[in-house]
């Protein structure tokens, strides 16, 4: 059984459709992000996973439980991770967690869990003391508290320095590899490239691919160069073949043809021609190009 | 005692300890009128010595500082701030995050309560026939109103505007109220008012049961129990989580 399973839901806001028909898993021992611009339904479609809010059509299953009617149930064994943080700013980081692990009946120890996220030298500190990465794993630690089978981290890494970014995501991923499933919300490529076992990508309220990121770059081989602007593409086709767009800033894309031959005859026929080749890619699309190509880029904000 | 409530409860008391403007709210402005008025007699209070007027009107003051305006401002910063949206995932429950925040009110009722009321003795408050378990239940239902008021606000308006709202409101019932002013001295408008408000009703039952002295006691307890029944229906109809 996967520890979520979500089919066909819709979430709708009076008029606003939030969420239109949306169907996907999450497994457990597996990071799944959920990917999308800001409004494509991520943090209403986990929330509805977390039981905040009812589906208006479909249904969903977390644990094998419905968060609508069985949260008390849920809420002993889930561990979230809220994109508002939820803590008030004069509570102190120890006192928090041991606040959030006397709440579970299988509570992590509240010292080991404070260590656990690197805050032992701010347990005294009270929340509005911490830099926005502090904040964010101390938010982190009270979703462990629960040792939860399941965790939804909406945004775990935002505001977050290159350093805590590192942290964050090896507590994220040995979470997973105790066979925790989580479910992660994010606007930012570079963290569903680093951290997922599988990318669900939202637009509009709808699921627009699902699949490990190879199964996403797949099938979209290219050859992507940068030379000098303004390359004559005609006589370029016409003495190798090859067709190339160019996507300005003397950047140019050849589609479908990644194949090593291919390539000499691109190099060659630069060369023969005194054109520099400042930067070369060859195989599969960028998990940013599945995006762009398969988001319409969303209401950003 | 249950775990998470215990939790709870002393994650309440914490966040009100550690709050400078709370226990200035709570416990300085209740100490600094009782001792003030008594010694600077400008309060046409109508008692041979004002402390007898005072006592129980800064009591009932006490009740709705901690009632209203202390778990007001704390829950609905606590609801800006996402804090009951965060906790609602937990397997706490509604029903233990209410009851530890009734003991927190009591708690700090229970200290207000041991600091004040040996102060007015000392300020020379004599209490005559003094009916103590007639005045707890005054202050438990002054406390069911006023907790009912502040739940309202705190469940409805945002951060800073309930934080204004709830001073506001302190204010308004501290003056008009019968608290520290007499009905008698109010413009007979104002009065009416003063006599339906819950200030003013715990104030007069407060001094019926303590003093010996309510303007209109019987009339008091009707209107400080309908405020005990309504006021909580309303904020639990009203409250909004997030």
């Amino acid at each position: 059984m996967s520890a979520v399973e979500i089919v066909d839901l819709v979430v709708r806001y009076g008029e606003l459709v939030a969420v239109a028909g949306v169907s996907f898993t999450a497994e457990h021992g597996a990071v799944t992000a959920v990917l999308g611009p800001n409004g494509a339904g991520k943090t209403t479609t986990i929330e509805t996973c977390e039981g905040y809010r009812r589906p208006t059509s479909g249904s969903v299953r977390v644990l094998g439980l419905d968060p609508a009617t069985e949260q008390a149930r849920l809420s002993e064994r889930m561990g979230v991770m809220l994109q508002e943080g939820g803590v008030y700013p004069s509570a102190r980081v120890r006192d928090t967690v041991r606040h959030y692990c006397a709440l579970y009946d299988r509570g992590v120890a509240a010292d080991d869990l404070v260590a656990a996220v690197g805050l032992q030298e701010r347990a005294a500190a009270t929340w509005r003391r911490l830099s926005g990465g502090e904040q964010q794993r101390l938010s982190l630690a009270l979703a462990l508290a629960a040792r939860p089978d399941v965790a939804f981290l909406d945004e775990p890494t935002a505001g977050v320095d290159v350093h805590g970014r590192d942290t964050i995501r090896s507590i994220v991923r040995r979470l997973a590899d105790a066979g925790c499933a989580v479910v992660l919300a994010t606007h930012e490529l570079d963290e569903a490239e680093r951290l997922a076992d599988r990318v669900i990508i939202f637009d509009h309220g709808q699921v627009v691919a699902d699949g490990t990121l190879d199964e996403l770059r797949r099938g979209h081989d290219e050859i992507r160069f940068r030379s000098a602007d303004g390359i004559d593409l005609e006589d370029l086709v016409r003495s190798t073949g090859l067709v190339a767009t160019a996507t300005g800033n003397g950047e140019y894309v050849v589609s479908s043809a990644t194949d090593p031959h291919a390539l000499a005859r691109l190099t060659a026929w630069l060369g023969d021609r005194g054109l520099p080749l400042v930067d070369l890619r060859a195989g599969a699309q960028r998990l940013e190009d599945v995006f762009r190509r398969l988001t319409s880029g969303g209401d950003d904000g | 005692m249950n775990g998470r409530l215990a939790a709870q409860i002393r994650t309440e008391v914490q966040l009100v300890a550690r709050n400078g403007e709370q226990l200035l709210l709570t416990l300085g402005i209740p100490v600094l009128l009782l001792v003030f008025f008594s010694l600077v007699d400008v309060l046409p209070t109508g008692t041979d010595d004002p402390i007898d007027f005072l006592a129980p009107g800064v009591l009932a003051l006490a009740v709705m500082s901690t009632a209203m305006v202390s778990l007001g401002i704390g829950t609905g910063f606590e609801r800006s701030y996402h804090v009951l949206k965060r906790l609602a995932t937990t397997p706490l429950g509604r029903g233990r995050l209410i009851a530890a925040k009734i003991v927190g009110v009591v708690l700090v009722e229970l200290v207000q309560f041991v600091v004040l009321v040996p102060v007015a003795l000392a300020l020379g408050w004599r209490p005559s026939d003094a009916n103590w378990l007639l005045a707890l239940g005054g202050v438990v239902l002054g406390t069911m109103a006023f907790a009912g008021i502040g739940l309202t606000l705190a469940g409805r308006l945002r951060g800073e505007l309930n934080l204004g709202a709830q001073n506001g409101i302190y204010l308004v019932l501290l003056l008009v109220g019968g608290m520290v002013i007499p009905f008698d001295e109010l413009p007979s408008v104002l009065r009416a008012v003063a006599f339906v408000l819950p200030s003013g009703a715990l104030a007069d039952v407060l001094r019926d049961a303590l003093t010996g002295g309510g303007e209109r006691p019987g009339a008091s307890w009707i209107v400080l129990a309908a405020w005990a029944l309504a006021a909580p229906l309303v904020a639990r109809r009203l409250f909004r989580f997030d």
